[in-house]
């Protein structure tokens, strides 16, 4: 079959909100639409489900490396060259917990990016199917499926007052 | 905020990538002499390397001077920015939105600017990365964790690199912006950066997520980087440094430097881009209120540093006290450090009119700075200054020639990055921006007309 890329460029929200809907009453699954702005709207603003993803899970995995680091650096290094000071313990904690809470932090922003890029599905090579008005307030309606569900899907985009249809080369 | 300017998106890219598609003469006359100040600072440095630190003013007892009183103020700054950004997005503070970002790049390029210094400082830079890192394998050589000045690295690298990570993700969807109004070398530049993002409902709940999450993350780490910089100071055993208070008052301290600093910033943003529009007296309002609280916040801590060497009564602070307040040159630097940060500024910033004021913002801004500038200075010369039993070798502090040009051109150092960060990117968050336009609705109550904002 066919996989065909369709976007309904509309020049406002309501309009895209609209079109969605009429999308999705057509019988266009809602995993074949997307819809793109060049600012954050409420979620459900186009009747779209919320996003499920698990970008909570990131920073803990990197809170448990970096602290996991940091008491490798500071246990490690003190063992491999002790410094007797007076009776005390070789490992200082107080000092080491200093360390380690930066290590945790660190562990954790990293792996927070990370997991925002990746939740993001980027990086993309390629842009597919996009339109640089979207950045000037015009709201993208994005369909990919197969042939006959993006042909019922171009017929909305015309009855909906979408203001420009693109399509992107079709492949297979 | 009673103030409301209604622009298109169009215009809102057009006022805001201008400056980064395109290059006015104006960028020239301020990028050529930030450039050559800064040439002269490395020349100054690459001087200082060559003959040693002995170039400097530094000699017994005072063995920590400008460059470390530099540090510990660019440290400072740089909290302003994470502060400002992160606690008003978890607060939901409406008027954060033209401010965040110059906030942020402030951040960094202070922070890189401060971590310079104590590299400068060791006379032999390159030699600096044997208490740091733990590379020596073959001698069996590590650093000491136990001393502060490992934790210091540490905090400040997982700080510049928190803060950097949290301009950049920010940065992503106007860098998609930039490179849809751009052609040629910037397309394919900012094409690169953006990593290709189109703005779908998704990327767009992961962006507004990701600016909450790492504000949460990043604010314990700005907490930790000025305490464990106050601690290079009070785990050491010189008197009025071994002070229990040191880590509040040094974290509200750069606080109250670095958001003054912030305001310094939006004005030259504002006169220079021709930001009027969206920096409006408003958002120096709000600030200025802020300023209010953290600047007597501040003093309170002051304060307590006073009265704990008083009632403690202990001979050596006492002496310390004593230098700050009744010796040359330290007296006068003293007075001039208390009215500068605090008895000009603050008791006029409680005027509605000086606070909407854009010039007098400026000013007092600038003068909270100098004053900051000076208490780094007073709380680490004296201390060392005193005489104390057992020291031999006596000689005053005079700073050089050789660290007067490195404290200047690190001002110069952090305008030239903030300045070149602009031209290559919108220091003014456009999708931010754009939010805000569309929540933003008048709502009339009674006869008056005021603007609401919307929110999930």
């Amino acid at each position: 079959m066919t996989i065909r890329h369709l976007l309904g460029l509309y020049p406002d929200a309501e309009r895209a909100a609209n079109g969605a809907d009429a999308l999705r009453q057509a019988g266009v699954p809602q995993s074949s639409i997307e819809v793109l702005t060049d600012t954050p709207y409420p979620e459900g603003a186009f009747g779209e489900p919320p996003a499920q993803h698990r970008l909570f899970v990131f920073p803990f995995i990197g809170a448990a490396c970096g602290f996991a680091v940091g008491l490798l650096l500071t246990a490690g290094t003190q063992l491999a060259y002790p410094m007797p000071t007076g009776g005390k313990p070789i490992l200082s904690v107080p000092a080491m917990i200093i360390i380690m809470y930066e290590g945790t932090m660190l562990g954790a922003i990293i792996m927070t990016v990370l997991g925002i890029i990746f939740e993001s599905r980027l990086p993309r090579a390629r842009l597919g199917t996009y339109d640089p008005r979207i950045s000037e307030g015009y709201v993208g309606v994005l369909v990919v499926d197969e042939d006959p569900v993006v042909g019922r899907a171009e017929q909305v985009f015309r009855q909906s007052g979408a203001e420009v249809i693109r399509e992107r080369e079709p492949e297979d | 905020m009673q103030e409301r300017h209604v622009l298109t998106e169009r215009e809102i890219n057009r006022d805001l990538l201008g400056f980064s598609l395109t290059t006015p003469r104006n960028f020239w006359l301020a990028a050529i002499p930030l450039g050559l100040m800064v040439a002269l600072m490395f020349s100054a440095v690459g001087y200082m390397i060559y003959w040693g630190i002995g170039v400097t003013g530094l000699n017994r007892p005072v063995m920590w001077g400008f460059m470390i009183t530099n540090f510990v103020f660019w440290v400072g700054i740089s909290h302003a920015g994470v502060m400002i950004s992160a606690i008003l997005r978890l607060s939901h503070a409406e008027w954060r939105r033209p401010i965040t970002r110059a906030a942020e790049v402030l951040t960094v390029f202070a922070l890189a600017t401060a971590a310079l210094f104590p590299l400068i400082h060791t006379g032999r830079p390159w030699r600096a990365i044997y208490w740091v890192f733990p590379y020596d394998f073959s001698r069996g050589i590590w650093p000491a964790v136990r001393s502060p000045l490992i934790w210091d690295p540490s905090a400040i690298f997982t700080y510049l690199t928190g803060s950097s990570l949290f301009v950049f993700v920010a940065l992503i969807p106007d860098l998609a912006v930039a490179r849809d109004n751009s052609v040629g070398w910037r397309r394919t530049f900012y094409g690169l950066l953006s990593l290709g993002y189109r703005g779908t409902t998704r990327q767009w709940r992961l962006q507004l997520l990701a600016g909450i999450l790492l504000s949460a993350l990043i604010l314990p780490v700005f907490v930790s980087v000025h305490s464990i910089v106050s601690w290079d100071f009070g785990m050491s055993l010189v008197p009025a440094w071994h002070v229990t208070i040191f880590a509040p008052y040094f974290v509200i301290g750069a606080v109250h430097s670095g958001v003054s600093a912030v305001v310094a910033l939006m004005v030259l943003l504002r006169w220079a881009f021709h930001l009027q529009a969206y920096l409006t007296p408003d958002h120096f309002d709000a600030i200025g209120r802020l300023l209010i609280a953290v600047g007597n916040t501040w003093f309170y801590f002051f304060w307590l540093d006073f009265f704990f060497a008083l009632l403690a009564r202990e001979p050596d602070e006492v002496a310390v006290w004593e230098l700050r307040l009744f010796h040359w040159p330290y007296n006068v630097l003293f007075a001039i450090f208390l009215i500068t940060a605090y008895f000009i500024p603050v008791p006029l910033w409680l005027f509605r009119r000086v606070r909407r004021s854009i010039p007098l913002m400026l000013l007092t801004s600038i003068s909270v700075n100098i004053g900051m500038w000076l208490e780094r200075f007073l709380i680490i010369i004296p201390g060392l200054q005193w005489k104390q039993p057992l020291t031999f070798n006596w000689f005053g502090y005079r700073p050089s020639i050789v660290e007067i040009i490195l404290v200047t051109g690190s001002f110069a150092l952090v305008a030239f990055g903030v300045l070149m960060f602009s031209k290559f990117f919108p220091i003014i968050p456009l999708f931010d921006i754009k939010e805000g336009q569309k929540l933003r609705h008048d709502l009339r109550i009674g006869h008056r007309q005021v603007p609401g904002v919307i929110r999930e």
